[in-house]
């Protein structure tokens, strides 16, 4: 178990390291999901209360978005001068690329959503220093890129993958993104927890299956 | 150390690979010859588990493929045509990742030790991607060799090294050789394969069609013999 994690968070912190050399998956994240924001404020002059109400909405459909151009650089890297093929001559479980890209997608979405979540509260007017919102965007983003790693595995494979990615990826996401946009929604209108659990536990079960999959699945995606 | 038997491969419905029976011994080094498109890359990708074979047995290292394939990538060090790098992580930081990877004890000694062997040790720290083609070249032979593999697969692994690149991988293969390390490479430099092989084996349209043993037979006289074979086939 402990190598089986300490590759796990190798991958993870070789994923970090080209990004921080390189910086150009966070950059283009940050301004991308800036420049929806920003739209999105201006379109939608909305009052206070509605305002917190389509915020949810706002937020996750903005980090949706982010999240593939990620989900896309995050497998480039394997793809360019073919390192993918390095780590699979690896002498290791194959889940472990699956459980550390898994990981690196999911540490980019986070960065993200730090960097966002105050610029939005002030122009949304809204606050988001909630420990139940703060639990929702986890869990999301957990499933978003669960999912997301294993289709960006199998859309590496084809020339248009960029495109092919979102199509594939979207369907398959959107039970996290209603039951994230629901249960952000309600816990930060603090409605009881009675009303939010449902939500919850389709994020709770969806990041569990998926990833459970990727672990069992990841060696065949990835074989030639 | 390497065996195969009537091993094929198919894409659709064209066969990459069709019958190859292929021994490589301890210590061995043979030499995998052909024209472009006669499957040697293919082959190597299934000798080095990448691929999957369609038909045929396939043994590596004593592990039966595609089986055993995880333990067999322990032993198994494999040079593509690409050098396997992240282009902006440094040359260190490369090795030092798949020295992980391959759980390498006191990895930092290995990886200096192997830097210097290949003259890259002043430029340790910087970017595979401002390399040339030949330091890049000579970085991959440092991550294939940083296991210490009993097995070697390298494709055109003379490709694009300068005169000094090449002396020092002859060298060291030959060293690795002595060590009892099974090396298989492709190439399609017959003086290469001449001074370095004691074997050599033609495949053309993914057929396995000439071999030599010993210095006796000269490659080049196999090749051409293999290719008229080939081509009066076609």
């Amino acid at each position: 178990m402990v190598p089986y994690l300490a590759t796990v968070i190798a991958i993870l912190r070789k994923d970090l390291a080209v990004e921080w050399r390189s910086r150009q998956l966070l950059a283009a994240m940050l301004i991308f999901t800036l420049l929806v924001i920003l739209i999105f404020n201006f379109a939608l002059e909305l009052d206070a209360r509605v305002r917190s109400e389509v915020s949810a909405g706002v937020l996750w459909a903005t980090f949706a978005f982010a999240g593939t151009l990620g989900l896309n650089r995050s497998m480039a890297i394997e793809k360019e001068g073919k390192a993918l093929d390095g780590l699979l001559l690896a002498p290791v479980d194959r889940s472990v690329i699956y459980m550390g890209k898994t990981l690196a997608n999911l540490s980019f979405m986070l960065a993200v959503a730090l960097f966002t979540l105050p610029i939005y509260s002030v122009l949304y007017n809204v606050d988001l220093l909630n420990g139940g919102f703060l639990l929702v965007l986890l869990l999301g983003s957990w499933g978003y890129s669960a999912i997301g790693t294993i289709l960006s595995a199998m859309a590496i494979q084809a020339r248009s993958r960029e495109l092919l990615l979102p199509v594939l990826l979207f369907p398959l996401v959107i039970p996290v993104l209603v039951a994230a946009v629901r249960a952000s929604s309600f816990f930060l209108q603090d409605l009881e927890l009675i009303y939010i659990w449902p939500s919850l536990n389709l994020l709770i079960a969806y990041g569990l299956i998926i990833p459970a999959m990727g672990f069992m699945f990841f060696d065949l995606i990835v074989e030639e | 150390m390497i065996s195969t038997r009537g091993l094929g491969k198919r894409y659709g419905y064209r066969w990459a690979l069709q019958d190859v029976t292929l021994n490589v011994g301890p210590g061995e080094i043979t030499a995998l010859l052909g024209p472009n498109g006669a499957g040697k890359s293919t082959l190597l990708r299934i000798l080095a588990t990448l691929s999957k074979p369609t038909i045929g047995d396939c043994q590596m290292a004593n592990f039966q493929l595609p089986q055993q394939a995880a333990a067999a990538r322990a032993h198994l060090g494999f040079l593509a045509h690409q050098p396997l790098f992240y282009e902006d992580l440094s040359a260190e930081q490369n090795l030092a990742f798949y020295a992980h990877l391959y759980r390498i004890k006191r990895p930092s000694e290995r990886i200096a030790g192997l830097l210097k062997n290949f003259d890259l040790y002043l430029r340790r720290h910087e970017p595979v991607r401002t390399f040339s083609r030949g330091m890049q070249q000579r970085l991959a032979l440092a991550r294939v060799l940083l296991h210490k593999p009993r097995v070697l697969l390298l494709d055109e692994p003379h490709s694009g090294l300068d005169l000094a690149g090449v002396v020092i991988l002859d060298e060291v293969l030959r060293g690795l050789a002595k060590k009892r390390t099974t090396i298989l490479f492709a190439t399609h430099e017959l003086e290469r394969a001449q001074s370095l092989a004691r074997k050599v084996v033609v495949l053309a349209n993914g057929k396995l069609v000439a071999a030599s043993t010993g210095k006796s037979v000269s490659p080049s006289s196999v090749y051409r013999r293999a290719l008229r074979i080939a081509n009066r086939k076609a």
